[in-house]
């Protein structure tokens, strides 16, 4: 199977209403955990603007970004969620309004 | 009747992305960001990308988000963290920045109409992103692998203390 003829704008739409679908939870969430999962989404949403963008010119620099922004995600992640156990041992929450002295 | 798959998909996207992001509780949420990043698998492979595809499922869905898990059971959060995320999710903390979020979002999407274009309905295939991959962009798969290795002596310096502290304290 090929691909199909989609509107590129709509799987612009799409992305760009990924995306702030993330923007809102990392604004409204205080649960760590919850705005590293909105920064996944983000990321996401980021990396379906390149694959449409790869898939509208015929190119495979689109997915090659999307590996690049798949690489990124997983470094963010692991130090991310490392930092969270750290933060949950020493502050006893995952409150980041009270997570705001950062020493140790 | 084909293009209908991709508007399935994407809606399925859409409500599981704003699902996954409102739950109180963090597992339920992790399930709806499965289910999303599965949809947004699917949008690809519709695009004509199977390797984004396959790697969306394997890395994002399969790794990352077992990464989650971990730290979910780890955290070991229960009823308390779901009364507590409830408290927390209080509409006056939210709303003017999802309001100006929102406007935002109305600008991008009215500078999108004028730029009518279809995509090429031709898959690009693994092959050519691998010969894309390792000739034009060796050096960007070279600072990759750089980024991935900080990324895990910074993940283990970070939870090695946190896993000696643990067996220090049950001994």
């Amino acid at each position: 199977m090929g691909g199909l003829q989609i509107p590129l704008e709509h799987v612009l739409l799409l992305a760009a209403t990924l995306f702030s679908c993330g923007l809102m939870g990392l604004m409204l969430r205080r649960n760590i955990i919850f705005m590293l999962m909105s920064l996944e989404v983000m990321l996401n949403a980021a990396a379906l603007a390149f694959v449409a963008a790869g898939a509208r010119w015929q190119q495979a620099d689109g997915q090659i970004i999307f590996l690049l922004i798949l690489s990124v995600a997983a470094a963010e992640v692991a130090v991310g969620l490392g930092l969270v156990l750290q933060i949950q041992r020493r502050f006893k929450t995952l409150d980041m309004d009270q997570v705001n002295r950062l020493r140790g | 009747m084909m293009e209908s798959l991709f508007y399935i998909a994407a809606l399925v996207a859409l409500v599981a992305t704003v699902a996954a992001l409102t739950r109180s509780n963090a597992a339920h949420a992790l399930i709806y960001l499965i289910v999303s990043l599965l949809a947004v698998a699917v949008l690809f492979f519709l695009m004509g990308a199977p390797f984004a595809a396959a790697l969306e499922i394997l890395i994002y869905a399969g790794a990352i988000m077992v990464l989650f898990v971990f730290v979910i059971m780890m955290l070991n959060l229960g009823e308390t963290g779901d009364i507590r995320e409830r408290q927390w999710l209080r509409p006056r903390n939210w709303i003017v920045p999802g309001v100006m979020a929102a406007l935002l979002l109305l600008e991008l999407l009215l500078a999108l109409r004028h730029a009518p274009t279809l995509t090429s309905g031709v898959a690009v295939a693994p092959k050519d992103v691998g010969l894309a991959l390792f000739g034009p962009y060796v050096l960007a798969v070279e600072i990759a692998s750089m980024l991935l290795l900080a990324g895990l002596v910074g993940a283990y310096h970070l939870g090695r203390r946190f896993i000696v502290r643990r067996e220090g304290r049950s001994n």
